[in-house]
């Protein structure tokens, strides 16, 4: 089955069966990398391809991890970072993105501060673009390689239940893994301080909405844990790193009210000792590193299915 | 009724219109007439044929006659709620583009809000304002001043010395006007010479960095969303302070179930409150958002399909006084930006109309209503020379095809700015002439 899009923008209306190619593709070329010994990959899939990271926030993780999927598949990289200051207005981005195009690139990698700069984008741009992260959107690419993570640990995610805690209202992760989830078959519920959650949380296709952390983890069987910050505009929303932790950070303590054969995620960049301890991150529930890996992976997996439509052929160099 | 009704328009400001379907609310007319335009007033308005029959069977030299037949004939609109950019944003928009656009909507007055670079916080831009209007304006101009200095919302600025050189209304509208304080004392003073303060109702904390309808879609957009309890908050406030005051408070743009019901207890109880709704809160919902279209950014914003049954409902009781276009020029430089960073408002001068036509057809308002709420009631809300055709008023009228069916593009708009939510989309109701003094100003 080909791919149906050509570009990765949110997982809201992504298919079970798309989502599915994503996982089946990505098994394959996990399968493949850990089997490689040789010196030349044997899936240069995008060999003599050109992809943009465009990355408007800071993010070094992400960055990589797409840059190395990239390279992994033969392509060539360009990582672009441009300054903060320039970016404050929208109309820099299109430029940018025009200008950029111009250059004949194949792919966009974009990461933005704003809510629909990948959409808005897409709509002027002729090349794919693959959404690393837009406001507090999406980021269909975390919720894809999470999916993976939690299929490689609990064999499906069907029927699983599923913790987001945190900062719910702000995050792109939550949404694309409630979105992701969903469609999976999960049942997603969500934790945090009532002044972190959405408005009509239940419309967003959460099952429960708990305040309490130790009665949200109690049925879980994976607990998402979501990075915490606490900047000068948040701090009506909660008053302290100390108190959010005291409640709601899960810490060798808390962990005791967890499930047995439970799984821990963290999107990452880890708050040590703010949403999560050390030691129960470095635990024997935690599956983070297993997420960082993987995240490659799933990238690889997107890319190849852009550009090898899902055929081992390949495609015209300039099509559509 | 032909599509592409024309009108042969009269070479003076003295003309008979014959054959026109008359509708005057505020003479209680609704049907065939014609009408004696002498020297740009409304010199007599008789039955059908009456003045052609009668006036050729006297022998009298009777002025130029104009065949209206198939159109609808109405007092020129008046719009309480328009931004013409000028002065300092002419990039936007200008005096001359914007009336351009007034009178191609069937608007024969607008009030022109003081959200200007400088700000019409003083009589020297509203004198400015008046004078660039004599020269360029194809419709009348009356100028709204700033309620507080710089529509910063600590000083009151100079709205007396305002009042002297034209402004009709006072408001800080783009900004709401936080300090109750100030406000109460606005509402105070203003009594002195009975000026409405047209009160923009957001709690500018609880929008916050909001900039859509706070709601399913803004948490799927992934969007800061706007309560509507921002609106009701204000709007409360107000007609607290207006109790307090005995001031005249008037609500631009109301968006929410909420703040009509406030609105509603408040005329019941007698107080000076009155309020408009605009096109396009009557028209689209917070789901139209979903494709991050700028054209859809306003402040207040869109609401949801509720909210738009009440405003509907509001109308239709009379808890609405007035349908306001809010019509805010923005160039593609301020609108072709990622969403959050887009310009707030949509010109609407152009197609408001249609949208009091579609409210007709969908049963919500007689034509005579429509006219009440788009030309009577903004008139006394302003308290101008307008909104009737009776013998010895202003000949400022409009003609309308009812039934044309028009494709709405950027090309069919005047105004200078393009940022319309109604773009591509099918209008009904054609404005094919509009007159000011008894002269055309627009013949489509």
């Amino acid at each position: 089955m080909a791919w149906l899009n050509r570009s990765l923008i949110e997982t809201r209306k992504l298919g079970e069966q798309e989502i599915r190619q994503v996982l089946k593709r990505a098994g394959e070329l996990k399968k493949l990398w850990r089997g490689w010994r040789g010196t030349e990959f044997p899936h240069l899939s995008l060999r003599g391809r050109t992809v943009v990271n465009l990355f408007f926030e800071a993010s070094t993780r992400t960055r990589s991890s797409f840059e190395l999927a990239a390279r992994r598949l033969g392509a060539h990289v360009l990582n672009l970072h441009p300054e903060a200051s320039s970016v404050t207005k929208g109309e820099t981005l299109f430029d940018t993105a025009r200008n950029l195009e111009a250059m004949d690139p194949d792919l966009l990698v974009l990461r933005h501060a704003s809510a629909g700069a990948p959409y808005q984008l897409s709509k002027i741009l002729k090349i794919p673009i693959i959404n690393a992260g837009d406001g507090f959107h999406e980021h269909p690419t975390q919720a894809l390689l999470d999916l993976f993570t939690i299929e490689e640990a609990k064999g499906s995610a069907k029927g699983l239940n599923v913790l987001i805690v945190g900062d719910i209202a702000h995050s792109r992760v939550a949404r694309s893994n409630i979105y992701t989830l969903r469609t999976m078959g999960a049942r997603v519920s969500v934790c945090g301080p009532p002044s972190l959650m959405p408005p009509l949380a239940r419309e967003l296709g959460v099952a429960e909405v708990f305040h309490d952390l130790r009665k949200g983890i109690a049925d879980a069987d994976v607990v998402m844990m979501l990075r915490v910050q606490l900047e000068r505009q948040n701090q009506m929303q909660f008053p302290s790193l100390g108190e959010y932790s005291r409640f709601w950070g899960l810490n060798a303590d808390t962990v005791q009210s967890l499930k047995k054969g439970a799984i821990i995620m963290h999107p990452g960049p880890l708050n040590e000792g703010v949403e999560i301890s050390q030691e129960v991150a470095s635990g024997p529930y935690s599956v983070i590193l297993n997420q960082v890996n993987n995240g490659v992976i799933i990238r690889m997996a997107l890319m190849d299915l852009i550009f090898d439509g899902g055929s081992k052929a390949g495609g015209d160099r300039r099509r559509g | 009724m032909s599509p592409s009704q024309k009108l042969n328009a009269p070479k003076s400001d003295s003309f008979i219109l014959s054959n026109v379907r008359l509708v005057d609310p505020a003479a209680g007319i609704d049907g065939p007439r014609e009408l004696w335009i002498e020297n740009g007033k409304v010199r007599e308005v008789a039955e059908k044929g009456a003045l052609t029959k009668s006036g050729a069977a006297k022998g009298n030299e009777l002025p130029e006659l104009v065949d209206g037949k198939g159109l609808t004939c109405a007092p020129g609109l008046v719009d309480v709620h328009t931004h013409l950019r000028e002065p300092g944003f002419e990039y936007k928009e200008t005096i001359g583009s914007g009336t351009l656009a007034a009178a191609a909507g069937g608007f024969t007055s607008v009030l022109c809000m003081a959200n200007t670079n400088p700000v019409n916080d003083n009589p020297y831009v509203t004198k400015y304002i008046i004078s660039q209007a004599e020269h360029h304006a194809h419709v009348r101009v009356y100028p709204v001043g700033a309620l507080s200095k710089g529509l910063k919302g600590e000083q009151l600025a100079e709205i007396g010395k305002m009042r002297d050189a034209g402004i009709v209304a006072v408001s800080d509208d783009g900004i709401p006007v936080m300090n109750s304080y100030l406000m109460r004392k606005a509402l105070d003073y203003c009594k002195t010479w009975d000026l409405p303060i047209i009160s923009h109702a957001e709690d500018a904390n609880l929008v916050g960095q909001g900039v859509m309808h706070e709601g399913f879609h803004s948490n799927c957009l992934g969007l800061r969303g706007i309560p509507a309890e921002s609106e009701e908050i204000i709007v409360a406030r107000d007609i607290a302070l207006a109790r307090l005051t005995g001031g005249r408070v008037h609500f631009a743009h109301l968006s929410t179930r909420q703040a009509l019901e406030h609105v509603r207890r408040a005329k019941q109880e007698g107080l000076r409150i009155t309020c408009e709704v605009t096109p396009h809160h009557l028209v689209f919902t917070d789901e139209d958002v979903s494709d991050y279209d700028s054209n859809f950014k306003m402040a207040p914003p869109l609401r949801t399909h509720a909210d738009v049954t009440v405003l509907k409902d509001a109308l239709k009781e009379g808890v609405i006084d007035c349908i306001a276009t809010d019509h805010a020029p923005h160039a593609p430089r301020d609108k072709d930006v990622l969403f959050e960073f887009a310009a707030n408002g949509v010109v609407g001068l152009e197609t408001a109309w249609s949208v009091g036509v579609g409210l007709i057809d969908e049963g919500v308002l007689s034509i005579s209503k429509l006219i009440e709420v788009l030309a009577v009631n903004p008139s006394r809300l302003a308290g101008i020379p307008a909104g009737t055709l009776k013998a010895g008023s202003l000949a400022d009228l409009m003609l309308t095809d009812l039934g044309a069916m028009n494709d709405f593009s950027s090309a069919s708009l005047n105004s200078k700015s393009k940022n319309s939510p109604w773009l591509g989309k099918k209008l009904k109701g054609r404005v094919v002439a509009t007159f000011v003094e008894g002269k055309c100003k627009w013949n489509s």
